[in-house]
Formats: C-alpha cells, structure tokens, sequence
C-alpha cells in the first residue's frame, strides 16, 4: 500500500474555501513583488484536505497512540491543560513587540518559570531564552568562554566530553572555537578518573557532563570530577537531556555545576520531536551570572511590575540569540506544567520515572535480556545490549526494533550511546502504567522467542505497517523532499 | 567473523595500513569497522597534501548508525585521497581492504606508527567478543 501525496490527489479547478487565499489580500502589493507563475499547489476539496491529513496523522506513532520508550528523549504524556492554558487568548494574541505594560501577565508567567527552574535546579539565575536544546549549550559554553576571555585567560579553550555523551556536545564545543578531549567510560559506566587527571590541564575551560549519563546510570563520583576540573581552573557545564531521572530529588546546583541547560520541552512536557519549537533554558550558577543570555524577565522591587532586562543590565551578557525571548508557547507550556504538578509533585516525577525504568529492566533482565551495566541499577533509562542474539542468531538490535513496530510500540532509541554494540535504551517515563510496561516486556520476550524458532520472522519485520524496511543509505544520500509534477511517474 | 589479511597492520581504533614498495602507506579502516558502523552514506576525505600527526583526525566515516572519525596510524604527508568515496562510500563495506582504501600517505616516522600485527588485532576483536 502506498499512500498518495496530496498533490497527486489534485484536479485543475477544484478547490477549497477553508485553504483558498482572500484575493483581495494580495490587492495592494506593487505589481513588481508580484509573482509571474502560479504557485505549485495541490487543488482538492476541503473533505480531501481533512481526510489526507487525519489519515497520515494514524499511520504515526505519538504519545497519544503508542508506548514511546525512546531513551535519552523523554517522550512522557503532555497534559492537555498545558495547551489549552498556553492557549488562553490573551497570551496567544499577545504582540511581541508590544508594551511592556500590556504583557504584564505573560512576564509575569516567565518570570516566576525562571523562578521555579532556580528552585529545582540549585541555580542562581536563569535565563529562558534559548530557542532548543543545542541552542542552551551554545550559550552554555558560550558562557564559559566568555568567563575565561574577562579573565585575561584566552588560553583555555578545551571542553572535555565523555566518550558517552550527547553528538552535540562536542559539536557544540567546536562551534564555539573550543578543542574537544574526549574522555573514556569506566567498565561499571562512570567516568574513568585518572583520564580525567590526565585531560584536564592549564588550556581546560571545562567539562560537559551528563548526570545520569546517557549509559542510564548516575555518576556517582561527581564531586570529585569537579573537584579535579575546578583545581584545574575548568568549570562545569550539566547537559539537562536526563534531568528527568533527578528531578526533586538532586540539584545540579547541589553538585557545584556552572551551568546547566535543560529541555523545557523534554523534562516539563511540551510536545517535542520532529524538529518541533523547543527550549533549552539555561541556569547559572556565580561565576556566570555576569554573562547570561537576554533578554531575562525582571521584577521592580519598587512597584513590583516586570520588565525586560537588557545589555543595559547585564553589560557582559553574551548576547542574544533570537529576535525575542525563546518560544513562547513552549515556554508557558512548561509554567503550567510546573504549576500543576507543585514541588510534591516534581519529586514524584523524578522517582516514578526510575522506578519505571527499574521495573522493566528487572522484568527484562530475568527473562534474560542483557542490561549493559548488570552492577548498576538504573536511573530514569537502561541500556540492554542484544549482542549474544546478532551472534548467535543474525538478530540485530534493528530487527528487534522493527518488529516492536508491528506489536503497536514505539522503539526506544537504537544503537545509541555508540559504547555499548547492538544496544536499546530504552526509557519507559514516569506517565506509563504498570500495564504499559509489561505489555513492553512481554513482547520484547515474545520476539526475543520468535528470534530463536524463526529467526527470519524477526529479520525481515516489519510487516503490520504501511512500508517495509526503508532503504536508510538512498534516504541519506538522495534526499529528496520537493514535489515536482514531472517525478510523478516515479512515484 | 571479519576478515583480516596478514601483511597488513591494524590500530586499535580499528583501522588497517598497508606499507607499499615505494614507501608510501595505503590506509583504510577495518572489515570490523565497516560492520560495526553498517551501511556508510558518506565519507569526509582530507585535502591532499595535508600533514598530519599521528593521532590526527584524517577522515569521517558516516553510517545510518553514526558518523566516526579515521585517525592518522602515522605522521606524514597526504599524496592521494580515494576521490570514488564521494559518490560510492558503500565501497567500503564491500570491498575495505581494496576498493575501499581512503588514504596514502608518505609516512615521517613510521618505527613509531600506533599500529599492531594481525595477531594483536585479531586478540583486540576477541576481547571485544565477550
């Protein structure tokens, strides 16, 4: 079965009144702004339209159709009163560029989110302006340089990262001019200790932590990573993609970090994945509090009102990353979010979280599924490794992920962290029911079974869904994403 | 089982270098290697004439599983570069130790090359085995 694109289901003359542009829109643009050709746009009813879209939308997997374990992502349920509260019509037709005075509520609301990630983070100030994730470790680094540079010590320009962490990590470091070192992973998943003794030096500006890493696990000897990273005159930079786990519970803050950034999108529930607006807010701890991204929300301490501030007040930010401050309907996504569940409520998310993640490995691990780090119990997310099974039977950790698909779940993430050979990382969430996980569980046992009596069923999965396996290498290599009238025959 | 001819020598980040008559070295990665990263979509190439540490970053090397860096076993100078990579990186995974190759380089100094005999390498993937 092959679903058709919207412009092959187009028919001259047929259009629809909900999608057709008001004519009269176009009526005072100067005649040389105007375009010469029609553009390039399907014409189908509105029924069309609708049907298209609902149906493509049932052939996806969400969180609001199917268990998504996907590790180190934080897929978790997005209460529908976070949208609907974003999207209360003052806040939605709010002008950017208005007032101050007339955006007194929205401040307000951002103002007190910064607030709140102060409290949960141990930070000293925070500032909500980075668009995403990769945009909150721009800045975050960003800020460790400049920390460096107002110091006259130019000559620090290392970053060191674990060999475990996040592809952005180093990339990040390297956009901002830095050298990346890259450190080993101890057997039982923390750091290894004497490479950190022998990476940092006079030319660190830092390390680029992830606590619980991405193996799923808690680095447990941090204080004596910082202790070695400060006495080098390094600082500390926490990456927030596993702040979920902790949440309550420890504070980054707690553990003497510099600077963390988190994904609001991630760990306070709004919908994220696909690219989608995100928000890597930052937290800094003294020493670079001077340099924070603006613009910050402030509060009068006279009147009480809240007001932007600027390069006026913080003259060694920096600097902006956007035309306004983050994305604002992220942003109050995760305001609500963080009201409604309280400060109980936080510390619930952090423990449910891992008690989830625990469950299923244990339920996985005694019907003999391998976890990568048997020694360590798991944090919000645990890696099983299928390396026996692609010896042993030619089943990858792709076939098994493929497979999951025709039982209705979502596969976790795959051959990720690079470490450990034919892995899954698998995390459940906090939002998923007993029933949820062992519904996992037993079809991760059920295929684990169908591997070994025919291991070709498993190979050649999936089979419930609308295409096979995809050619990955032609994806890559020949994206093709523009329609174009005269490749309909290829089709 | 990957396949591992024994005049070459091997690294431990699972690249082989053959030494030629003419003194030069042809460098590549490993059948492992091409296993372990899967089906590879694009190959980053140096710039002839580059000189390079051992140690350095010489290539990448990107799969529909993840993009991995090609060290430099040795110090020296980039004559050749496999230019066919660009539109064909699958050459690798067929063919590592021929058609696949990615470098030759004129070595500086190569008694202190980071490299080992097919025996030690072959002992590196057992270890990797269990």
């Amino acid at each position: 079965m092959t679903e058709k694109l919207i412009f092959e289901k187009s028919r001259p003359g047929r259009w629809a009144h909900a999608q057709a542009p008001a004519a009269a829109a176009a009526g005072n643009i100067p005649a040389q702004f105007l375009r010469q050709d029609r553009p390039l746009l399907p014409e189908v009813s509105e029924l069309q339209v609708v049907r298209h879209y609902t149906r493509l939308s049932q052939l996806n997997f969400s969180i609001d159709t199917n268990f998504y374990p996907l590790g180190s992502c934080t897929m978790k349920y997005n209460p529908r009163a976070c949208n609907a509260l974003a999207m209360l019509p003052g806040l939605l037709n709010r002008h950017p560029l208005g007032p101050v005075s007339h955006g007194q509520g929205f401040l307000a609301c951002m103002y007190e989110l910064q607030e709140m990630l102060k409290a949960v983070t141990g930070m000293r100030a925070v500032s909500l302006t980075p668009m995403a994730g990769a945009q909150g470790e721009l800045a975050g680094v960003a800020m460790i340089r400049a920390y460096h540079v107002a110091r006259g010590d130019h000559e620090r320009n290392e970053i060191i990262v674990p060999d475990a962490a996040h592809g952005t990590n180093p990339a990040t470091a390297t956009m901002c001019g830095c050298v990346v070192r890259e450190l080993s992973t101890g057997a039982d998943g923390d750091v290894d200790i004497e490479a950190l003794r022998h990476a940092v030096g006079p030319k660190t500006a830092g390390i680029m932590l992830t606590n619980p890493s991405t193996l799923g696990v808690f680095e447990r000897r941090i204080i004596e990573i910082r202790k070695i990273v400060n006495e080098a005159g390094g600082l500390l930079y926490y990456d927030g993609a596993n702040l979920n786990a902790i949440l309550g519970k420890v504070r980054p803050g707690d553990m003497e970090f510099d600077v963390i950034h988190m994904n609001l999108h991630k760990t306070f529930s709004t919908p994220h994945g696909g690219g989608g607006p995100g928000s890597g807010a930052v937290g800094v701890g003294k020493r670079l509090q001077p340099f924070l991204p603006i613009p910050v929300v402030g509060r009068s301490d006279v009147d009480g009102s809240y007001h932007w501030l600027t390069e006026k007040d913080l003259p060694q930010s920096i600097g902006r990353l956007s035309g306004f401050m983050g994305n604002a309907g992220v942003l109050l996504r995760a305001y609500v979010y963080m009201r409604m569940v309280g400060r109980d409520g936080m510390r619930r998310i952090g423990e449910f979280a891992t008690l989830n993640a625990n469950y299923l490995q244990a339920r996985l691990r005694a019907a003999g599924f391998e976890p990568a780090f048997p020694e360590r119990r798991a944090s919000h997310e645990f890696i099983i490794t299928l390396k026996t099974m692609a010896r042993t039977l030619h089943v990858t950790a792709m076939d098994v992920a493929k497979a999951l698909l025709d039982e209705g779940l979502h596969a976790p993430t795959t051959y990720f962290p690079l470490l450990v050979p034919e892995c899954l990382l698998i995390e459940p969430t906090e939002t998923e029911t007993r029933e949820a996980l062992d519904r996992f569980a037993d079809a991760m046992i059920a295929i684990a079974e169908r591997a070994k009596s025919d291991p070709a069923s498993v190979q050649g999965a999936p089979y419930k869904l609308p295409v096979r396996r995809l050619d990955d290498v032609k994806a890559a290599r020949n994206l093709d994403l523009a329609y174009r009238p005269e490749s309909r025959g290829e089709l | 089982m990957s396949e591992l001819p024994g005049e070459l020598l091997y690294t431990e980040e699972h690249e082989w270098l053959r030494q030629e008559e003419d003194g030069t070295v042809t460098i590549g990665i490993t059948d492992h290697a091409q296993s372990a990263l899967g089906d590879l979509v694009y190959v980053e190439l140096p710039e002839v004439g580059a000189e390079l540490d051992a140690g350095d970053e010489m290539a990448v090397v990107e799969s529909v599983k993840a993009a991995s860096d090609v060290y430099a076993p040795v110090g020296g100078t980039v004559l050749e570069v496999n230019t066919d990579l660009a539109d064909d990186p699958e050459k690798i995974n067929t063919d590592p130790y021929g058609d696949g190759w990615i470098v030759r380089m004129r070595p500086i100094d190569m008694a202190n090359s980071n490299t080992m005999d097919p025996n030690a390498y072959q002992e590196l993937l057992d270890s990797l085995e269990d």
